[in-house]
């Protein structure tokens, strides 16, 4: 009985598969976009600047200025693409957003430091995305505090010796791409598990298919099982090849235990198709489904901390985090990748997402025998 | 019958435009989709997506405690950015790292104040978990400016004249105060409109060929042109209705000041909202079943107004080759005009350039939805 | 003969499927009388649904001349739509608008003048009894009502043609003849042309003329009554007294010299095949058995009706023979109950689908349910096979509550539903593969049985096309494979005839048939009152409750009056049901 049992099983998904993989299209949508998006996003999605437009206005004529303006040119974050030469021309070029931000060198500027007075530099940032004004100011602090140090190891200085001496662990060279790449990888298994799972059951039941599925002897756990397969097979594949991409095309080197990575995988393979077939057993049509299925991936990808921190958020929407297993996969992600993790130090994300996907699927093969009409 | 051409054509159109009216009114969710879903979205990435960081929980490792390393550890006790705890060796600092515990360390040696009152160079060692690389940076920089202050208090304490050679002043326009989420919920907007543009028409048409309410209404006089008006039109009106309570929470709740004028803004969210409900129209059509159309939509929507439109991440810095990309993303237009209208006002060029961006996509769309839709069922 | 409304000239139509290329409309030249009505028939496949798309130009011919109304509907699609009305076979009411929405919209793209559209509603609406309803949803009105709604929503505008297709499939009896009376209604007060599809051959018959299509090619064009009398002289009615008609039929088909034989009332219907001098056939050629056991055995002439043309002309002799179909092995004896059923009850909130039935099933019987559309035997059904709780009362198939009951007692029953329901992007094969695993088969077991599924349906040549690709018959025959595979005792089949045409209903009869024979036992819901002669005992329903019940000749003696003597099973169904039930529209 036990052989008949699971080749029952074996036979339902089975026929899941061929029903995603015969049609063309469907076929396409499921592998194509993710591969896609992957590289494409890998690419542009990333804090780090690069080639920034910016606007020098110097008032000074002096060499030392020169000498400032000089670190900006050699610099990749940066590209001048304008010098400017009165007050009214500051206004119209960060309006217009041709340029991120001006450079103002006030006139006495060259004499004032030879005379050992302080000198100043007013930035002026577009300040309409905050996040890039910011990283900005903090890419030209760091290029004049090495100015500074220089010009005061060469003319002498006084005060307290304190200097911060800043290690980056994990990311030495704080690439954001690091960061987010792994969050790229979660969020498109989470729609392509979605996409696969979400409408499988509410097909079913617009076709009419369903009731032949259920007057046969498969028991609901059968059917569970058989629905969750080709979400969890696809997952793993698409995953691997992912992976392959981020540390093939990408460089990022896997530091941790991979077996620990691909336990929090399959973990969060079972908690996503468990969200996905209760979404489809919920569905009495297709386009319930989609709609359930958009209304579950955005709220997961935004407080997943896939982009910005989880700590950033108010106390009441972090809680609701613990409800995301998206959020658990993440952790595990980077920390495989980046911190070099191993079983011990991420089992506290392991079974929070292995109690998800066991409610979830219960709950699913509930409804599948109790939502009927 | 004595009807003549424009009335029978205008007939049509409102007859399309009732049946529409009726089915969303019956289908709540469509009027879901349009005022349930930007409400829920805009609070949901409005305190979901900050990059304003407070409370960063940071170990100081003061191996040796004394008046000075007081001193520092009050600094950082005192900023509104830090939550720090205290840890007597770098090695417990380390392992609450590893944990995730704390996001940062600050390591004072034991000889730290020993070597700072000799005159002796007395680093601080920062080490910070560079994972999040954005909000290491970030970090990086308040610790910084705690650092700064701390300095400058300690030298005028001992009546040094601490002067650097070059001061910055940093001056930011549009928003002084580096509210991150005065930029994030403008663009949240954008994203949110294309997601419920094309989610709105997507099932549409799809629904209409999969129902088999397609064939009857081909037999009938209804021209192509009007039956695709008879669906744009009511979502428009949705959409716009959509656009509308997005606007006023970001303005009475999220306090977010709208700088320019309020009826360039509904116009060039009017040319967005068109060019989102064509691309679900086209996606309708192509698709034909509810099936695909929904997994297109989704996949073509969300992801990428989310990462390419600039709302994030800013564009510039992306590889060429993604950049022009993003010229295919109606989001990146919409962004630019929503930041710029609600940050800094009326800045034509801005907005007139990619309003003409907008209008040359509405036009190819336009072209590839009506010679998509032939009345024909082939 | 009076001018062409529909002229088509060497038209040819060839679609490229998937997997294969049909050649739907093949060099075919015909025309259509005005004023009149003409009936498009022809077997799945023939190229009805196509001819008809074609004139109302949704679809293209790849070549030929194709005329409605003098204009060229390649050229000129929309004048052609102007001025007529079709019904596609699903036509497209809006679920979510009432029946006045609907209404409304058909009016406003028909371009009907506001002023002149109230008249026209009040006509429509008294012609279709639906005047009580125009405010009720589409979505909720029952089958028959939604047809009659689609076609006043095609009539809004008195259309010059009116295309119909297929327009009574799952359609009630009595929903049936107030639609034609609609339609006929239409073509004597407005001289409406009317070209039509259909699957039943009675209404062929009453059609001013018909055109018989087969694979894309015009077989045959003309009066109905002159086609029925090619086969006059070859139409024989048997009865033999004491012998279940069911075994009779199946001898008599055997006989080399029987084209057809069909079950009707008490006796059997005989199409004899072609021969030089037709005359009666004698008992003994027919039925020798019969005769050596001493039964009377009665042989008489009838009058060659429609179909009895129909089918000698479109039978083919050595198609049949494969017709057989595998031993079941039934343990039990015959007269076991296998189905109970006390005071079943089923409520959706207030409406009461299924109100307080009682009937019980014997091992071997076909039990028949019948009733108008919404009269509560899909939901009786799918409580029996445990798809829905019951609100209360008791069922019990093979002493089981299958809802209750244990996945294992599920390999007892097959089931088809009314819907085709396999999955429409596996292959012919993977669908049989599938459902065979799915009730446990495995291996040598599995192929064994997908090969006779194959064999005995005939379906090696579709073995690897998509199953949403197959002609409709080829469905329907797979389905009920699908449903075989297990070799099941009890067998649900839900309007398994529904749009099906004759030959291949006829088919579909004759194995079920032989499945009875082996013992097993099959309850099955119709709207052929023919085929409910087939049945042992039938239960008719109407408005969740039974209205009557016993044999088919019971069903006609209840219904026989002065006026009618000898009423067919669709007089005694409408009799009944109009005796019993005033009109409502709900479902």
């Amino acid at each position: 009985m036990k052989t008949q049992y699971f080749s029952q099983v074996f036979a339902l998904a089975l026929k899941e598969f061929l029903a995603l993989f015969r049609d063309k299209r469907s076929r396409l949508i499921l592998v194509f976009p993710p591969l896609l998006q992957i590289l494409i996003f890998g690419f542009a999605a990333t804090y780090d600047l690069d080639n920034v437009p910016i606007a020098i206005y110097n008032q000074d004529q002096g060499l030392v200025s020169r000498e400032f303006v000089s670190q900006f040119e050699g610099s990749e974050t940066f590209e001048i693409i304008e010098h400017i030469k009165k007050d009214s021309d500051i206004a119209p070029l960060i309006d217009n957003k041709d340029v991120l931000l001006v450079l103002n060198i006030e006139p006495q500027f060259s004499d004032k430091l030879q005379q050992g007075k302080s000198a100043k530099v007013q930035v002026i940032l577009d300040g309409r995305n905050s996040n890039t004004a910011m990283t900005a100011m903090n890419y030209i602090a760091s290029m004049n505090l090495d100015f500074n140090q220089k010009w005061s190891a060469q003319h002498g200085a006084t005060g307290p010796k304190v200097a911060l001496e800043v290690r980056n662990w994990y990311n030495e060279n704080l690439q954001s791409r690091w960061f987010i790449l792994p969050g790229i990888l979660g969020s498109l298994i989470l729609v392509v598990i979605l996409l696969v799972t979400a409408l499988s059951v509410a097909r079913e039941r617009e076709a009419g298919t369903f009731d032949q599925l259920l007057v046969t002897p498969m028991n609901p756990t059968q059917i569970l099982i058989g629905k969750a397969i080709p979400g969890i097979v696809i997952g793993l594949l698409e995953s691997t090849l992912i992976l392959i991409i981020i540390v093939k095309l990408f460089q990022i080197p896997i530091q941790g235990n991979i077996a620990a990575l691909y336990l929090g995988l399959f973990l969060f393979l079972i908690a996503a198709t468990g969200i996905g077939l209760v979404i489809s057993a919920i569905s009495l049509t297709q386009q319930q489904a989609v709609l359930g299925a958009f209304l579950f991936i955005v709220p997961a990808v935004v407080l997943s901390g896939f982009t910005t921190p989880i700590a950033n958020m108010p106390d009441s929407v972090q809680l609701l985090t613990y409800l995301n297993p998206l959020r658990y996969f993440l952790i595990i992600l980077r920390g495989v990748f980046l911190e070099g993790n191993g079983f011990t130090l991420l089992f506290s994300q392991f079974w929070p997402m292995a109690i998800i996907g066991v409610v979830c699927l219960a709950f699913a093969g509930w409804l599948f025998k109790h939502r009927m009409y | 019958m004595a009807v003549n051409k424009t009335s029978a054509r205008n007939m049509r159109l409102m007859g399309m435009l009732r049946k529409e009216m009726w089915q969303i009114i019956r289908d709540p969710s469509s009027i879901a989709i349009a005022f349930v879903m930007p409400v829920v979205l805009l609070f949901m990435f409005g305190y979901g997506v900050s990059l304003d960081a407070k409370n960063i929980p940071v170990g100081i490792a003061v191996e040796k405690a004394d008046m000075m390393t007081q001193s520092l550890s009050d600094s950082f006790q005192q900023s509104e950015f830090f939550k720090p705890s205290y840890y007597h060796s770098i090695q417990e600092a380390q392992q609450a790292l590893e944990e995730r515990k704390i996001d940062g360390i600050v390591w004072l040696r034991s000889n730290f104040s020993e070597n700072l009152q000799a005159g002796k160079q007395a680093p601080i060692e920062i080490i910070i978990n560079g994972v999040d690389s954005n909000q290491a940076n970030i970090t990086m920089g308040y610790i910084q400016g705690v650092w700064q202050s701390w300095l400058t208090l300690f030298s005028n304490a001992r009546g040094i004249q601490l002067s650097l050679p070059v001061v910055l002043e940093q001056r930011v326009w549009f928003n002084s105060a580096l509210n991150s989420r005065l930029f994030l919920v403008p663009g949240v907007i954008a994203v949110i409109m294309t997601m419920i543009g094309s989610l709105l028409t997507a099932m549409v048409v799809a629904r209409e060929w999969e129902r088999g309410t397609m064939e009857a209404l081909m037999v009938t006089p209804l021209s192509m042109k009007e039956m695709l008006a008879g669906k744009l039109i009511p979502y428009f009106i949705l959409g716009m209705g959509s656009m509308f309570i997005s606007v006023a929470l970001a303005v009475w709740w999220f306090g977010v000041p709208l700088r320019g004028s309020f009826w360039v803004m509904v116009l060039v969210s009017a040319l967005f909202m068109m060019v989102s409900l064509l691309i679900g129209l086209l996606i309708s059509i192509v698709s034909k079943n509810q099936f695909v159309a929904g997994q297109t939509a989704i996949a073509a929507s969300f992801l990428p107004a989310f990462l390419l439109s600039g709302f994030l991440f800013d564009i510039n810095s992306m590889p060429t080759f993604i950049q022009g990309i993003t010229y295919l993303i109606p989001a990146r237009y919409f962004v630019a005009q929503l930041q710029t209208l609600f940050l800094a006002g009326n800045v034509w060029p801005v907005i007139l350039s990619n309003a003409f961006a907008l209008l040359v996509m509405l036009i190819v769309l336009a072209f590839l939805v009506s010679s998509k839709s032939r009345k024909t069922l082939e | 003969m009076s001018k062409a409304i529909l002229t088509l000239s060497q038209v040819n139509k060839t679609f490229d499927s998937q997997d294969y290329q049909v050649k739907a409309i093949d060099d075919m030249s015909f025309a259509v009388k005005t004023g009149k009505v003409t009936g498009l028939i022809g077997p799945d496949g023939a190229g009805k649904t196509t001819l008809m798309r074609l004139a109302c130009g949704i679809l293209t011919a790849d070549s030929g001349k194709f005329e409605v109304m003098g204009i060229d509907v390649t050229k000129e699609p929309l004048q052609v739509q102007s001025q007529i009305g079709y019904m596609p076979q699903r036509f497209g009411l809006y679920e979510d608008l009432t029946v006045q929405e609907n209404l409304d919209l058909y009016a406003d793209l028909q371009n009907v003048a506001k002023d002149k559209r109230q008249a026209r509603y009040d006509e429509l609406m008294h012609m279709t009894g639906m005047s009580p309803f125009t405010g009720r949803l589409a979505g909720k009105l029952s089958g028959g009502m939604k047809q009659k709604l689609g076609l006043a929503c095609t009539l809004i505008r008195s259309p010059k043609l009116l295309l119909l297709d297929e327009p009574t499939v799952g359609v009630d009896p009595v929903s049936r003849r107030e639609l034609w009376e609609i339609v006929y209604r239409q073509v004597q007060e407005q001289g409406m042309s009317v070209l039509l599809s259909t699957a039943y051959l009675d209404e062929a018959e009453r059609c001013d003329e018909v055109v018989l299509l087969h694979e894309g090619k015009l077989i045959m064009q003309g009066d109905p009554d002159e086609f029925s009398q090619g086969v006059n002289g070859r139409v024989f009615q048997v009865r033999v007294e004491n012998s279940k008609h069911r075994s009779l039929q199946q001898k008599l088909s055997q006989n080399p010299m029987v084209l057809d034989a069909l079950i009707e009332g008490e006796g059997v219907r005989l199409v004899m095949i072609e021969q030089n001098e037709q005359s009666v056939p004698k008992a003994e050629d027919l039925l020798p058995d019969m005769v050596k056991a001493n039964k009377k055995v009665n042989i008489k002439a009838v009058a060659p009706r429609f179909e009895d043309a129909f089918i000698a002309r479109l039978k083919n002799k050595q198609n049949s023979k494969g017709l057989s179909i595998a031993e079941i092995q039934v343990s039990g004896s015959a007269d076991d109950e296998v189905i109970r059923v006390e005071d079943l009850t089923r409520k959706f909130g207030d409406f009461t689908a299924v109100d307080k039935i009682n009937f019980h099933v014997k091992r071997g019987e076909i039990f028949g349910l019948l009733g108008a559309n919404g009269a509560g035997k899909s939901t009786a059904f799918r409580m029996l096979c445990g798809l829905l709780p019951v609100s209360s009362g008791k069922v019990a198939v093979a002493g089981m509550d299958l809802r209750v009951a244990t996945a294992s007692a599920r390999r007892k029953i097959g089931y088809m539903a009314q819907k085709f329901s396999l999955y429409t992007d596996l292959s012919v094969k993977q669908n049989l593969k599938f459902f065979s695993s799915a009730y446990g088969l495995r291996k040598e077991a599995q192929q064994d049985r997908i090969d006779w599924a194959l064999e005995t349906f005939e379906l090696q040549e579709y073995q690897d096309t998509n199953a949403g690709n197959l002609p409709l018959g080829y469905k329907q025959r797979l389905s009920f494979a699908a449903a075989l595979m297990h070799e099941p005792e009890i067998l649900f089949l839900d309007e398994p005839t529904s749009g099906v045409d004759p030959l291949a209903r006829r088919e579909f009869w004759q194995r079920t048939n032989a499945l009875a024979e082996m013992g097993v036992t099959v309850l099955v819901t119709t709207h052929f009152m023919d085929e409910a002669n087939y049945c042992d005992y039938l239960v008719i329903m109407s408005k969740g409750k039974i209205l009557a019940s016993g044999t088919p000749l019971d069903m006609k003696n209840l219904a026989r009056t002065e006026a009618q003597p000898d009423p067919s099973m669709e007089d005694a169904f409408i009799y009944l049901i109009q005796e019993k039930e005033q009109p409502d529209g709900s479902e």
